[in-house]
């Protein structure tokens, strides 16, 4: 196994722990300072359309998105569980890394409903180094056109 | 022999709706209307097929001859297609043999189409043009000599236009366009989209848990805005000296709610008072760029949401465009289709403005996830209170055009025209 490979996984495998676990506000940490994160679906992907459900070119405005979650938005109590395939490591250099990962998201709402929420795949630019490993690029790209109801904490 | 004429005013075939609305008019609605079957029923053919008129897609979508999209009025699914001529035109995307869909892509490019059940073919513009084996195998079986192709094919719609935007309606006795959303309503259509060429950005289909009308409530409803949405609050990003106002056409169906900075009051001592006020008290965002938008209208307005009867909304929020369709699915299902919008004049850096402030819109958005939800909130609250109604005071009986948006004047203006359009 390479050591880049055990790094993204490791790193992936921790992202998803902390959504799952509710500690949101440790979520952008994962991030680069000058990062990109982006929510979209496969056929946007497809065609090159560029806007995101949710579209942040900076870690600061993760950390907004995170305040307004637990500030302003309103929304029933529910939570996700990440189940994370292998990473495909895509292409590899000294300190940053392109990586693809499948995703399938469960989630859980206040009555113990649960539902696919979503499934698809990370496609990542991951910086590896010092300080790292962070995303520099988190394309969160989602299977279906569909988003059920809304989309409130990350993917 | 008794004959029952159960909906006077509607054309014959019209299905049986046994409903009286509650004596008061527009400010009760009964909860049966987002609950009932038969309801949901009569809705498909008196309002959706009924003369109103229902946004397809927008003419860039459809830049050369042969490309179509698929989309559906109501529940009917329908093919939107570019002709050689240049005509948009709109028909069923349905056999006309047994019944089958026409066109499978959401999307595409197609020189004639050809059901896949029989190949019986269409021309793009829905007339039916080939019958597979028409004529037989070997002189033997084949269609009867009778037979007449022009006696048979899709429902066509008529098609127009307005600043782009393609409307489509079932209905011969519909008014044209224009005069179905009158002077008002066009003028406020084109002041977003006239002389520029839109270019999708993304779509996104949000699912929502309820009845589509409890939706169009929601987009009508300037009461709930500053109540519901708290994000530009709690980031003490409301602006004080904003002026605004409330457009209702004459039919109830239509609206537009506005607002726009008064720089008449910018340096006032109580707005600069208030802003220090807001910007104590209040969060601040880490990234202020979210909202470091671009003078795009020289009017001032930063929010522009207007609707068209029965479940079209053209928005601009900053410089966030988008055209949202609402279409039913079941009762209590709604498809909510956003289409994100910029322009081939943008600048890059305008591009990428809209993109960041698109995280105030759609099934994400800063202040839109809570609309997402709420209508579920009202479908599960109203469950077994099919007797009981909703109250619609606020500002009083009115359907009228006003400046103040604490009211519910658009939202009664929808049940005017749904009225109407329902029989009920």
């Amino acid at each position: 196994m390479s050591d880049t490979f055990a790094q993204v996984a490791a790193l992936n495998a921790r992202y998803a722990r902390c959504i799952d676990d509710g500690a949101l506000g440790d979520w952008p940490a994962f991030f680069a300072e000058d990062c990109l994160y982006k929510v979209t679906t496969a056929e946007n992907y497809k065609d090159g359309l560029e806007a995101g459900l949710i579209y942040a070119d900076s870690r600061a405005m993760l950390v907004d998105r995170v305040s307004a979650l637990s500030e302003a938005n309103i929304y029933e109590r529910h939570a996700y569980r990440h189940i994370l395939g292998a990473p495909f490591i895509v292409e590899e250099g000294d300190d940053v890394a392109r990586a693809e990962t499948s995703f399938l998201v469960v989630r859980i709402m206040r009555d113990g409903t649960t539902d696919v929420f979503a499934s698809g795949r990370y496609v990542d630019v991951v910086r590896l180094g010092a300080g790292g490993p962070l995303f520099a690029e988190r394309v969160v790209v989602c299977d279906s056109s569909r988003i059920d109801t809304l989309l409130a904490l990350p993917l | 022999m008794t004959t029952t004429v159960a909906n006077p005013g509607l054309p014959d075939g019209t299905a049986e709706l046994n409903r009286t609305w509650p004596s008061e008019g527009v400010t009760r609605v009964p909860y049966w209307v987002f609950e009932a079957p038969d309801v949901h029923v009569a809705e498909q053919q008196r309002v959706f097929e009924g003369p109103s008129w229902n946004y397809l897609c927008l003419e860039a979508e459809l830049p050369n001859a042969g490309d179509f999209r698929t989309t559906f009025v109501g529940k009917l699914p329908v093919i939107v297609v570019r002709d050689r001529s240049g005509e948009i035109n709109a028909f069923e995307n349905r056999c006309a043999h047994r019944g089958a869909l026409i066109a499978l892509d959401n999307s595409g490019s197609a020189k004639s189409f050809s059901c896949v059940y029989h190949a019986w073919s269409y021309d793009l513009k829905g007339n039916l043009t080939g019958i597979a084996f028409k004529n037989g195998v070997r002189g033997e079986g084949g269609m009867p000599a009778s037979f007449c192709m022009a006696d048979h094919g899709p429902r066509k719609l008529r098609v127009d236009t307005v600043g782009g935007l393609v409307f489509a309606t079932l209905a011969a006795e519909a008014p044209p366009l224009r005069e179905y959303l009158g002077d008002e309503i066009v003028a406020r259509i084109e002041r977003v989209l006239a002389g520029r060429t839109p270019v999708v950005l993304g779509r996104f289909t949000q699912s929502l848990p309820n009845n589509w009308k409890l939706y169009v409530e929601n987009v009508k409803d300037s009461y709930h805005a500053s109540i519901l949405h708290t994000f530009f609050t709690t980031f003490g990003l409301n602006r004080l000296g904003m002026r605004g106002g409330l457009i209702i056409d004459k039919s109830g169906g239509h609206h537009v709610s506005f607002s726009a900075i008064d720089r008449s009051v910018e340096n006032t001592a109580e707005y600069k008072a208030e802003k220090l006020r807001s910007e104590k008290e209040s969060y601040r965002l880490a990234d202020p760029t979210l909202l470091q938008g671009f003078e795009e209208f020289p009017d001032g307005v930063t929010l522009q949401i207007l609707s068209v009867f029965p479940g079209f909304v053209l928005q601009q929020i900053q410089n966030v465009i988008a055209v949202r369709q609402i279409l039913p699915r079941e009762v209590d299902r709604t498809d909510l289709n956003w289409t994100y919008l910029g322009f081939a004049e943008d600048t890059p850096q305008q591009r990428a403005i809209r993109n960041k402030q698109s995280n105030l819109v759609g099934p994400a958005g800063y202040v839109s996830m809570e609309d997402g939800c709420v209508g579920g909130f009202v479908q599960r609250g109203i469950a077994g209170a099919a007797g009981e109604r909703a109250v619609l005071e606020m500002g009083g009986a009115s359907t009228e055009s006003q400046e103040s948006r604490t009211t519910e004047a658009s939202v009664r203006g929808f049940w005017k025209a749904y009225r109407t359009a329902m029989g009920l």
